[in-house]
């Protein structure tokens, strides 16, 4: 088996690739895909090797282009839909939600939609309120629909594979900030199932769910906390829908604390939702402190440097937030 | 009266009706954006400013001409590619440039940055991150113009691509149907992004889909200040007379990329410098002198002065306050009344 070093947006466009090499029924649509190679160049020179049939640009008509895909999937083709930024995603909600997560429910089981839809997702470049939501969990909330938010580039491949495989809707959520990040990638294609959380550290004081560019603000963290004896269990939640409960409530019994770091606004969201299951569930009677959410800022994502970095948890929020959760308890 | 004593005898309706003044001032306006923006350019690859930004340097006539015809009380919706439309309603560079560095004395307060820049005040109701956002939000404000019993009108800018958006076929037959004082400015550039309007557009002109919703659909040379200016001002007379909307549509270049990731492989080389060869500030220039409102002197002091006007507004901007990150959900909602 081949590994090699890819980059994030390296490992998706080669789970691109293989995918339609794999299935002619595979094709790409989205806003300057082709020529162009993508905003964040994740399809780079894919029309050049698939051409413009299969690597296909749209109009700016994201509606449209959703709809679109849902009949193309419905018809037996499976389309990979990509949003320019997921922020647009909010002008296709009526296809997203209405149609594509509900056609299968709705007509009695008797159709699927295979669709994947790609959303480059997050703050941290300066692209201010429209450019920079984190809104996966508008979209977990959604039956029909399963949302996953791959951390590395590995699971990037895999779990992109993963979705084009699924036979129903699925939305994989990119951290813009992740695209450049570099890490080890099997060469062949493989899958990464949906609905799985990792273990990305070992930890016995506090478990840490922690999605997308979290994850590794986590891990930063839990090494900083690890020279002062607290040893932080990471959690890479990965897939929003369907949620991971048991590897989450093994680990807090475990741990005995329960900490969710993510970039989404922190009410109503992933956090609310992750301790909802563990108050739910028989890791409840283990907790030995108060469940602690870190989450972006109750605004918009501001577009001075210095505020945007203040609307989402950095790194010294982890390490403090953690270190208070475990101090004087361990 | 100018110094060479008559004044434009033989000119285009454009010369006859604006005054010396307006026609000095609004070449001032056209190397105001020129230089606000190659100042931007600046700042950004010097690592002063952050985020991205899209320039209009190519477009300035459209930007100016069309903002011409309006009064301040009138309304304007911009885009992305909106810093000409705001100085052309009369925005201050200074407060365009301390937003771009992110500041509180910038228009929104460093909140929004180049892809939000609006000033209230002249009428701007904001440039807009969302292709098409700015479409319904215009209509709307003619709807409030038409309530309030005014006779302004309200200037909604877009670009080719956005007119493939659902919003602009449901906005342009909203303000038809309720015949609203809007003029649906259209500034096709020949692409949305990287797309070119060939491959996007099943029409040749965006002008052509205006008789779907029963509205006049005019094509002006947009890199001729004149041209534009004149179309708007028939458009916002039309309008104000209670007849309804029109769509202009100018056509013109960015000679700029669509951003700051834009590697130009889309288009040629020669079709950048084809339409550099029509830059539409010489243009104008020359056409002043034609027509004996300008000698070389008087064209010279208006670029120095907004030179001197950009530079000094970077030098404010770079002196500005930092916002403070206790202050981050301060706006988030109103002030409760007390
Ligand atoms: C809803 C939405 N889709 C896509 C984008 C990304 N985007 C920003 S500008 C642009 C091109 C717009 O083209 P056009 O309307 O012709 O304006 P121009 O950039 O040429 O001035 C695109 C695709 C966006 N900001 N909003
Ligand atoms: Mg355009």
């Amino acid at each position: 088996m081949t590994v090699r070093e890819l980059t994030y947006a390296q490992a998706i466009q080669e789970a691109l690739a293989q995918a339609m090499d794999a299935d002619p029924d595979v094709f790409l649509m989205g806003e300057d895909i082709g020529v162009y190679g993508g905003a964040f160049q994740v399809t780079g020179d894919l029309v050049q090797r698939y051409g413009e049939e299969r690597v296909m640009d749209a109009p700016i008509s994201e509606l449209g282009q959703a709809g679109v895909a849902v009949g193309a999937a419905l018809a037996g083709c499976k389309p990979v839909l990509e949003f320019q930024f997921s922020d647009f995603a909010t002008l296709a909600m009526e296809q997203i939600v209405n149609q594509a997560a509900k056609l299968r429910f709705m007509l009695g089981g008797k159709v699927n939609v295979p669709l994947v839809m790609r959303l480059p997702a997050g703050s941290g470049t300066g692209a201010a309120a429209q450019h920079s939501q984190s809104l996966e969990a508008w979209f977990a909330h959604v039956p029909g629909l399963k949302v996953v938010q791959p951390s590395t580039p590995a699971d990037a491949k895999g779990m992109l594979l993963a979705a084009i495989d699924d036979p129903d809707p699925v939305m994989v959520f990119e951290h813009k900030l992740l695209y450049k990040m570099k890490g080890e990638v099997p060469e062949h294609p493989y899958r990464v199932p949906i609905g799985k959380a990792h273990v990305a550290r070992e930890g016995r004081h506090v478990t840490v769910v922690a999605t997308a560019i979290m994850v590794h603000r986590a891990l930063e963290a839990a090494d900083t906390l690890a020279t002062e004896g607290i040893e932080a269990e990471v959690i890479d939640l990965r897939s929003l829908r369907p949620i991971d409960t048991d590897t989450i409530v093994r680990s807090v019994q475990k741990t005995t604390r329960l900490a969710c770091v993510y970039e989404g606004v922190k009410s109503l969201g992933i956090g609310a939702e992750i301790s909802a299951r563990i108050a739910e569930s028989e890791a409840f009677d283990y907790l030995d402190a108060p469940i602690m959410r870190l989450g972006g800022a109750e605004a918009p994502i501001p577009y001075n440097p210095t505020l945007e970095k203040a609307a989402v948890p950095q790194v010294p929020d982890i390490v403090t937030g953690l270190r208070n959760l475990v101090s004087g308890r361990i | 009266m100018n110094a060479f004593g008559s004044i434009k005898p033989n000119a285009r309706p454009f010369y006859q009706k604006h005054s010396s003044e307006e026609l000095l001032q609004a070449l001032r306006r056209m190397y105001l954006i020129r230089r606000f923006e190659e100042g931007a350019e600046e700042a950004y690859m010097r690592g002063l400013i952050h985020g991205t930004m899209h320039l209009s340097i190519g477009q300035e006539a459209s930007a100016v001409g069309a903002t011409m015809a309006l009064r301040r009380s009138d309304y304007i919706t911009s885009t992305h590619r909106g810093h000409g439309h705001c100085i052309g309603k009369g925005a201050d560079p200074k407060l365009m440039f301390a937003e771009f560095f992110g500041k509180e004395e910038g228009y929104c307060r460093g909140r929004g940055g180049s892809m939000h820049i609006a000033d209230v005040a002249s009428g701007n109701l904001g440039a807009n991150g969302i292709v098409g956002g700015g479409l319904p939000i215009a209509v709307g404000a003619a709807l409030a113009i038409r309530k309030k019993k005014r006779d302004d009108v309200a200037v909604c800018f877009f670009g080719d691509g956005a007119s493939n958006e659902g919003a602009f076929h449901e906005s342009l037959n909203m303000a038809s149907l309720w015949k609203l004082p809007v003029i649906f400015v259209c500034e096709n550039n020949k692409y949305g992004m990287s797309v070119s309007t060939e491959r996007s557009m099943a029409v040749a002109n965006v002008a052509d889909r205006a008789a779907a919703y029963k509205m006049p659909g005019i094509i002006v040379d947009g890199n001729s200040i004149a041209d534009v200016a004149e179309a708007v001002a028939e458009a916002a007379a039309r309008a104000r007379r209670g007849d309804g909307p029109s769509l202009v549509e100018c056509k013109t270049y960015r000679t700029r990329g669509h951003s700051r990731s834009d590697r130009n492989r889309y288009r040629s080389k020669e079709e950048i410098e084809d339409w550099k060869a029509r830059d539409p500030i010489p243009r104008f220039e020359a056409e002043l002198r034609a027509y004996g409102v300008a000698g070389e002197a008087a064209l010279t002091a208006i670029r120095e002065s907004a030179e001197a006007e950009i530079a000094a507004a970077i030098e404010f901007a770079r002196n500005g306050t930092d916002p403070n990150p206790a202050d981050l959900i301060r706006d988030v909602h109103s002030p409760r009344a007390a």
